[in-house]
């Protein structure tokens, strides 16, 4: 068997290719470590290692044929640059860490590691998961393979771009504020972002610690089911992940929608909402409603204050977050100091790009005293008021459905001097992470130009089998999760 | 009486006795290689996190219990932002608005005089690592053994007036988390670290003055001395009509002076936030219940038992129960014979405490343990020993004999109370001396104990002292 290009690949075909002994993981890896090659101009890995990933997928064909695999075993996939992993650079798409190998993986990249997943290297990202389009990466912006002159959103664009171009199976993300759902939009793919503390944050190098959370990046529902079950789980070095057992994503995948109530936030739909994603939004949520669920109108009133609540929750904890890398024991450090303020002040200007200085900025700023009741204080006070929305939401429906974005990929530069501007792209996804609720991004259709667009689903505290329940429905009856972008 | 009053507030760091750090696995050991003890969480590599020691909490809450404070049963651990090699993550994790311990007190005594300090807060908190400047040819080393360690800062109210009253405090707490079981109380190492923060005020006046802060005093002569030399500063300064700046000064014990830190301390805004990495500490009633139900009997209480059940005085007792252990050892030595407590006590006091305090010993070092200890003061209550034999016989003991009637037969030490050998002595005694014999005859009683003298001399000491007497008087008439 060859791996088609018509159609697109999913982790449960590879992996019932790799049982049935149509291909062997040495081939399959062989096969997208050279389509990354053939695709370098995309920049979506920062680190490709293929002498590791061959030998991973060696011993995956070994484990396949004493038959003993695990539920990804030969199969490969990407890690967003974000997760640590041992022997293996871990940059975090900063200058900072340019030469940064971790000596610990992440728990995240560990299970997939015990699954038996085969790591091909490590995606492109915005420096520190800063940003909403992956061109605040050291190691260059990333394009979006549906238009090599557009982004692929971001934090996690390399991985999302990766798994569009189809140089990587499936590849992990992490969302702050939307860093997976918005890319996944933009690029056509399926991305979940889990309830807060349903997978471990250790080994994740820390944005905004009370709103990052990983999952996974893929083609369908059914692969994010497959991987989520993997990820998820209660880890006792990360004190924030919860001690829940972690259901059969898969076993709930096919359940009748009959009956469900989606709740449709009107907020979500007002002006600067772009008219042809609205549209495809309409669409959707037509089909579902052929598919038997019911939908009612709800309020989220505080949620178009999440922006502001963000940016300033964020960058605080970010500014702490990120002062470990201080030039003193790894990193970056700069050449010339004469005494140890310097040696701080110039490693820290020269490691960080710009808009990660920005965020600590800002983030200091609003914990100053005199400030951190005006600022900090009163956006902890707005967040529990976005959270109680979402609670209120929830007593009418089973889950929350509109756009992922405002609108679709945008024009590589186009808003790199405006970061307001930027910063709006997470307009309707950041309220997810500072409820901590699961979301979820599929594609509901493409655009006049052929670009991606993306329908959120938003559901209650770890109710990811729900959002992948009528995610997968949906993609059954639809053909909008198999459009690949003709280009590559 | 001075004009001034001084307000004086102190701020104890005590080091929690926990095998593994605060928020890591790694070990708390004194004294190991540098960055031997620090793992990825201690130095603070991309993408490690905290996971906090429930054994630092047990023993936070042993002390809030013993201090009869209340526990916040939701504490917030909060991070403390300030860039410093040392502090690997730039910032501490420690407690700000809600501390695991809240409102106590500590009665302390000086010159007899009972007073109950107000203790603030107590809080939970990680240590920093060492800066060390000798031996890197002008550049620093870093050593983060120590980031990690879990401290308790135990912060008092201005309650203290006076460095003596400071020491009073600071040695009752010193004394007390040893006795919980919750630090070793090494000052040298540093597990018992003492701030001060000192102020002076007009008697007269209700408001508090400028107040400065020295750092870091490690041992209670220092800490009389800091305070007494920056409160004359402070004294000197008003009365000359300048004024106390706020700052923080370091105490110089080569030169017994304060200096002002002024330079290196620039004014922090620490940024104090919830570490969204560590959830509320929460204490269930039933934990607390657990913590309480194991606390041991508290040294006051202990004292006032030992006073009523073993007849003891009020300060021998209150010697005793300074170190859990001694009191330990003696209830241990008296077990058996509780009528001999007083004896007891006065042992562990007097011969054991000066051995062990002369070799630099701990009372879990003696070489009498409360057993032998127990053996040998039968024999002098039973009259096989003396007073002088007694001491002879723990000399062995100390130097590690291990059976105390082997060594009275050994040494030949047994008292003898056989009249008849006593008799046959003092007549020997009475022959030889006739002289004196007649000066007692003639109303000279002073000679009467030269004469004890000689009987006990010639019997090696071994004559039971009081049958002696006995006899002389008969003999003498």
């Amino acid at each position: 068997m060859t791996i088609s290009n018509a159609s697109p690949v999913t982790l449960s075909t590879l992996s019932a290719a790799l049982h049935n002994r149509e291909l062997s993981s040495v081939e399959l890896t062989t096969d997208y470590l050279n389509r990354i090659e053939r695709h370098s101009d995309l920049n979506a890995f920062i680190t490709v290692d293929p002498d590791s990933a061959l030998k991973q997928a060696e011993e995956a064909d070994r484990s396949i044929a004493t038959g003993n695999p695990g539920p990804m075993t030969g199969i490969p996939i990407a890690h967003k640059d974000i997760f640590c992993t041992q022997g293996m650079a871990t940059t975090c798409g900063s200058k900072m860490l340019e030469k940064y190998i971790s000596p610990y993986d992440a728990t995240v990249v560990e299970r997939l590691k015990q699954a038996g997943a085969v790591t091909l290297g490590k995606t492109n990202m915005d420096e520190f998961a800063m940003g909403s389009s992956n061109e605040n990466s050291f190691f260059g912006a990333v394009s979006n393979p549906w238009d090599k002159n557009r982004v692929p959103g971001g934090s996690s664009g390399g991985s999302a771009a990766a798994v569009a171009a189809g140089i990587s199976p499936a590849a992990t993300g992490t969302d702050t504020g939307g860093s997976i759902r918005q890319p996944a939009s933009f690029c056509g793919l399926t991305g979940l972002k889990p309830t807060y503390g349903r997978v471990s944050r250790w080994g994740m190098i820390a944005f905004a610690s009370s709103l990052d959370q990983a999952g996974p990046i893929t083609r369908t529902a059914e692969d994010a089911a497959i991987m989520l079950g993997i990820m998820a789980g209660f880890d006792q070095r990360d004190s924030t992940s919860v001690e829940r057992a972690v259901p059969d994503y898969r076993a709930t995948l096919d359940d009748s929608l009959d009956g469900l109530t989606i709740g449709l936030p009107r907020e979500y739909f007002d002006q600067g909402l772009d008219s042809e994603v609205g549209d495809a939004v309409e669409r959707a949520l037509h089909q579902l409603q052929s598919q038997g669920v019911r939908t009612v109108e709800i309020e989220l009133p505080n949620s178009m204050l999440g922006i502001p609540c963000y940016y300033v929750i964020a960058p605080a904890e970010a500014s702490s977050n990120l002062a470990r890398f201080d030039g003193v024991r790894y990193g970056y450090r700069a050449d010339n100091y004469q005494d140890l303020n310097e040696l701080y002040c110039r490693s820290r200007t020269e490691g960080f790009g710009p808009e990660v200085r920005r965020r600590i900025m800002i983030g200091t700023y609003a914990l100053s005293a005199g400030y951190y009741d005006a600022y900090y204080l009163k956006a902890q006070k707005l967040r529990r008021l976005i959270a109680n929305d979402f609670e209120q939401a929830f007593a009418h429906c089973d889950l929350i459905v509109g756009p992922t974005a405002p609108t679709t990929a945008f024009r590589i530069g186009a808003k790199t001097h405006d970061p307001v501007s930027m910063y709006l792209n997470d307009i309707y996804t950041n309220a997810a992470n500072l409820a901590g609720l699961p979301a979820l991004s599929i594609p509901c259709g493409l655009d006049s130009q052929n670009l991606p667009i993306g329908l959120q689903l938003v559901g209650n505290y770890f109710d990811e089998s729900r959002l992948l329940n009528v995610a997968h429905r949906f993609q059954i009856e639809s053909d909008h999760h198999l459009q690949q972008p003709t280009k590559v | 009486m001075s004009d001034w009053e001084t307000v004086i507030g102190l701020e104890v760091h005590v080091q929690l006795k926990t095998a593994s750090k605060i928020f890591s696995g790694a070990a708390t050991d004194y004294g190991s290689e540098p960055n031997t003890q620090a793992c990825a969480v201690d130095i603070a590599l991309p993408g490690v996190l905290p996971v906090m020691n429930q054994e630092a909490a047990r023993m936070a809450v042993v002390f809030g219990l013993a201090i009869g404070a209340k526990i916040n049963q939701r504490s917030i651990f909060a991070r403390k932002n300030y860039f410093y090699p040392d502090l690997p993550k730039g910032y501490q994790i420690s407690q700000y608005e809600l501390p695991i311990v809240a409102q106590g007190q500590l009665e302390i005594n000086v010159d007899g005089q009972l007073r109950s300090i107000g203790i603030t807060r107590a809080h939970l908190e990680e240590d920093a690592g060492k800066s060390v400047h000798e031996g890197f040819h002008g550049a620093t080393g870093i050593d983060l053994n120590r980031a990690g360690t879990p401290l308790l800062e135990i912060v008092s109210e201005p309650d203290l007036r006076t460095s003596a009253e400071a020491v009073a405090y600071l040695k009752k707490l010193h004394s007390l988390v040893r006795y919980l079981g919750i630090c070793d109380g090494n000052m040298q190492e540093g597990s018992f670290r003492c701030d001060a923060n000192i102020s002076v005020k007009p008697r007269s006046s209700s408001t508090l003055g400028t107040r400065a802060e020295i750092k870091n005093i490690n041992s209670f002569r220092f800490v009389e001395r800091a305070i007494t030399f920056e409160i004359e500063r402070q004294i000197d300064l008003l009365e000359e009509g300048g004024s106390v700046i706020q700052e923080t000064r370091l105490y110089d014990a080569d030169r017994d002076e304060t200096r002002s830190m002024r330079g290196k301390e620039e004014a922090h805004d620490y940024r104090y936030f919830p570490d969204p990495d560590l959830p509320p500490l929460l204490l269930s009633d039933q934990f607390l219940d657990q913590v309480a139900a194991s606390l041991p009997e508290l040294p006051e209480a202990r004292s006032a038992r030992f006073v009523s059940e073993y007849k003891l005085d009020p300060g021998e007792a209150t010697k005793l129960v300074d170190d859990r252990a001694v009191a330990d050892f003696f209830e241990a030595t008296v077990k058996d014979s509780p009528k001999e407590a007083k004896r007891v006590a006065n042992w562990i006091n007097g011969e054991i405490a000066a051995r062990l305090n002369r070799q630099n010993l701990t009372i879990s070092d003696s070489p009498v343990t409360p057993d032998l200890l127990s053996k040998l003061i039968q024999r002098i209550a039973d009259g096989t020993l003396s007073g002088n034999t007694a001491k002879e016989v723990f000399s062995a003991l100390w130097e590690g004999e291990r059976d105390v009637d082997q060594v009275i037969d050994d040494k030949g030490l047994k008292q003898i109370t056989d009249s008849g050998t006593i008799e046959s002595i003092v007549d020997e005694v009475l022959n030889g001396f006739v002289d004196q014999v007649e000066q007692y005859k003639g109303g000279n009683t002073k000679v009467f104990g030269f004469l004890v003298g000689q009987v006990m001399k010639r019997s090696q000491g071994k004559a039971n002292p009081k049958q002696v007497n006995e006899l002389l008087r008969n003999k003498l008439g």
